[in-house]
């Protein structure tokens, strides 16, 4: 697979779904404290979403940023545009603009994150879209 | 390894005048978090204002910089 590849499946990617995750791991398996937040976000609102892992190769992040102009992970887009990471888009959740963004009420309780599972993250691309 | 010290130097150098709190979440010079206030950021969505503050560092991002928390408000209040 060419970086070009790469970087065509993840522009299909953000074009394709209305609300689009990049982060370290699954949402049920995330791999590091900062995805498991921003999923968890999504999680509370009850919004579908697809999900990449970006931990299988490292040229997916490369290509991301590339495309974005954000260097870390995770990374939410909505429509096609860049919402943010996981600062933005917890002070986007606790202050309702998420729920005004997606179209949904705002729920009462708390996020919870699942639990950070450090884990050799599987090969290939195609793991976890929706 | 970069120190907290030296981040808040590096951001207000890049961003005279703005008010630069950073913390060093693990003590381990990899995972930071800035809350930084400046009118630079006046009428900037939120993703402007943070691409502002990581532009800092470039690609030291994800690479020694492992993490960067970002928090920007303007001196009027948070946008």
């Amino acid at each position: 697979m060419t970086n070009t590849d790469i970087r065509d499946f993840i522009q299909n990617a953000i074009g394709e779904n209305h609300v689009m995750l990049f982060m370290k791991g699954t949402p049920h398996a995330p791999a590091c404290g900062f995805s498991a937040r921003t999923s968890a976000c999504l999680n509370a609102l009850g919004v579908q979403y697809a999900a990449l892992d970006i931990l299988p190769d490292p040229r997916i992040r490369e290509e991301l940023s590339g495309i974005s102009g954000w260097p870390t992970i995770p990374q939410l887009f909505v429509d096609g545009e860049l919402v943010g990471g996981c600062d933005i888009v917890t002070e986007m959740y606790e202050s309702g603009e998420l729920a005004d963004k997606l179209g949904v009420d705002q729920p009462e309780e708390e996020p919870e994150p699942a639990p950070v599972q450090r884990q050799q993250a599987p090969i290939g691309l195609d793991n976890n879209l929706d | 390894m970069p120190s907290a010290e030296e981040l808040k130097e590096r951001i207000q150098a890049a961003l005279p005048g703005a008010d630069v709190a950073v913390e060093d979440l693990t003590g381990g010079g990899d995972h930071f978090r800035a809350e930084v206030v400046s009118d630079r950021f006046d009428g900037l969505s939120r993703i402007e204002q943070h691409k502002l503050v990581y532009d800092v560092f470039g690609a030291e991002v994800g690479g020694p910089i492992h993490a960067l928390s970002i928090k920007t408000s303007t001196p009027e209040g948070t946008t």
